[in-house]
């Protein structure tokens, strides 16, 4: 099956500035792709231009089969936008609102209210049909935006930032409205949250610096990296950890061993590995004669492969 | 409906929903009113085509001051608040963008030019006009004002806010009736060149006194055509920049 999105050798300069350079990669229909970078990186100006609203200075952009440079019209029809800001009329209600972006998108008039219905299905929007849009809290305003992104059923949905402002609640909510779009629409997504892309998405793109300097599934960069994984542990050690640090720093395949936070007598460690060896921690440390409470995959993961990837910039939410 | 109409409607809409439009009209109805009476209908004793006449020039200034407010918010608002993308990543043209809010801005602007009938009509009731003049007229103003809102829809294009929109199009529009008065000041061929070029004078002249020059209809019509084209050019340059 050919890819939906083939990228090659995508450059993009904004007067002397080089926003993306010689980008190049491709994204199979049905996935979602998590595009992640730190702000300034050039993910906002790869997704416009995928979403035809910039033109690249060089490379070739093909969606669908179809270079958006020779007929950017046909490639717009197959794909959503939602760009870092929700596109929203204020003045409009809801309703009235998707159905203009529906018609807009080539949606005949008598499939209009269906569509809009069932965008506002699929985004839980349904309820503030007839609010106006100016008097919709954040979180609504972006389901608005990424329902006006589907309502004409694009083979593609490019979003940008969609959780950016949004309180957890929301943030919950819309990775719920996102992963529901799985596998009828292919999703590229893009974030500088770190959880948000881990939990969402089947695999990553990470750019840096206008390049990408990796791509593929979480696990699969993680072990390219030899940074296997980090390892959550909670230890009952009544406050006293060294013996399960000493315990732990022992071990073949341990990179680092830190205390996380001490609550009472339970002390949370933070253990950075080359590769996912649980096993043998919690061997070593029930031999070791230390109480252990839990253990688990860490959750910073990915913030170890984002770091060592970008080591030049600061961690991102 | 296609895309071009899909938009005209939706900005038209704009205007009637908010103050914007209300004020803009509320304000052009009262000080042409306020100019009628003092100066066209008040001082000596006037014919009612000279009346007329008068009438037909103080809303040709006012048709174009509207003209550059109406336009500015056009594609300068949608850029400044980032909705524009919405339109931009359709599958529509950004010549039918362009015509589309355009068109939205004109049938506003001729919609507030309907209202000032109540004037020509004032001076039926004491005197004698004829439908031919008054047709001229009005023709003459629609025109006017289309040439004035596609030089505004090329400066909202241009602009980055509203503001930056008002004053481009408030100095290209400036420019051209300066025209008028450089042809008082300079010797032929250029004063040929600035009447030409005028976007009052000699073009609206004949207008106001009830005469009709296809020379003066194709004028308007090619500012119309040439301010929009650039927008267009102006709004695809923008995804190359």
């Amino acid at each position: 099956m050919p890819p939906i999105i083939e990228v090659k050798g995508l450059t993009k300069y904004y007067g002397e500035h080089t926003a993306v350079q010689d980008l190049t990669f491709s994204i199979d229909k049905g996935e979602v792709i998590g595009f992640l970078g730190a702000n300034g990186a050039g993910k906002s100006t790869t997704l416009k231009i995928l979403g035809c609203v910039l033109l690249p200075t060089t490379g070739d952009v093909v969606v669908d089969g179809i270079d958006i440079a020779r007929d950017p019209h046909a490639v717009r029809r197959r794909i959503g936008f939602l760009p870092d800001q929700p596109p929203l009329y204020p003045e409009m209600t809801v309703g009235r609102f998707l159905t203009f972006a529906a018609r807009l998108r080539g949606v005949p008039s008598g499939d209009a209210a269906a569509r809009v219905a069932e965008a506002e299905e699929k985004t839980a929007t349904r309820a503030v049909h007839d609010e106006p849009i100016a008097s919709l809290s954040h979180g609504y305003r972006q389901r608005v935006g990424v329902a006006q992104a589907l309502v004409h059923r694009p083979k593609l949905l490019i979003l940008d930032e969609p959780t950016s402002g949004l309180d957890p609640r929301q943030i919950v909510e819309m990775r719920e409205t996102i992963r529901a779009l799985r596998g009828e629409h292919t999703v590229l997504l893009s974030s500088h949250i770190l959880s948000e892309i881990s939990q969402t998405c089947d695999r990553l793109l990470i750019i840096d610096q206008g390049q990408i300097v990796d791509q593929g599934s979480e696990e699969d960069i993680a072990r390219r990296l030899r940074n296997g994984a980090a390892v959550s542990i909670d230890v009952d050690v009544a406050g006293a950890p060294e013996s399960a640090l000493t315990v732990l720093s022992a071990l073949p395949g341990v990179v680092r061993a830190t205390v996380a936070k001490q609550t009472g007598g339970v002390t949370s460690l933070r253990v950075d590995t080359s590769a996912d060896i649980r096993a043998q921690i919690a061997r070593a440390l029930v031999m070791g004669g230390i109480d252990l409470m839990r253990i688990d995959r860490g959750t910073g993961r990915l913030e170890a492969i984002f770091l060592q990837l970008t080591e030049h910039k600061d961690l991102p939410q | 409906m296609n895309a071009t109409l899909l938009i005209t409607q939706r900005e038209l809409g704009t205007y009637l929903r908010s103050m914007t439009g209300y004020v803009i009209a509320a304000i052009l109805l009262l000080v042409d009113g306020l100019l009628f009476n003092i100066f066209a209908i008040g001082g000596d004793d006037k014919l009612s085509a000279t009346v007329l006449a008068q009438f037909f020039f103080y809303t040709s200034g006012l048709t174009m001051i509207a003209s550059v407010f109406i336009s500015m918010r056009l594609v300068a608002e949608e850029r400044q608040t980032g909705t524009l993308v919405l339109l931009t990543s359709s599958p529509v043209k950004d010549g039918q963008i362009v015509v589309g809010k355009f068109l939205s801005g004109f049938l506003f602007l001729a919609g507030v030019l309907v209202l000032t009938i109540f004037m020509p009509l004032l001076i039926r009731v004491n005197g004698k006009i004829s439908l031919g003049h008054l047709a001229a007229g009005y023709l003459g103003l629609l025109l006017l004002g289309a040439a004035a809102m596609a030089i505004g829809t090329l400066g909202s294009a241009l602009a980055r806010t509203q503001v930056l929109a008002a004053i481009f199009s408030g100095c290209m529009v400036t420019a051209m009736v300066l025209c008028w008065m450089l042809v008082r000041v300079t010797e032929r061929p250029f004063n040929d060149v600035f009447a030409s070029l005028a976007i009052h004078g000699k073009h609206f002249i004949p207008f106001q006194q009830g005469t009709i020059h296809l020379r003066d209809v194709v004028y308007y019509l090619m500012v119309v055509i040439v301010s929009l084209f650039t927008a267009v050019r102006v709004m695809e340059a923008r995804r190359w920049r």
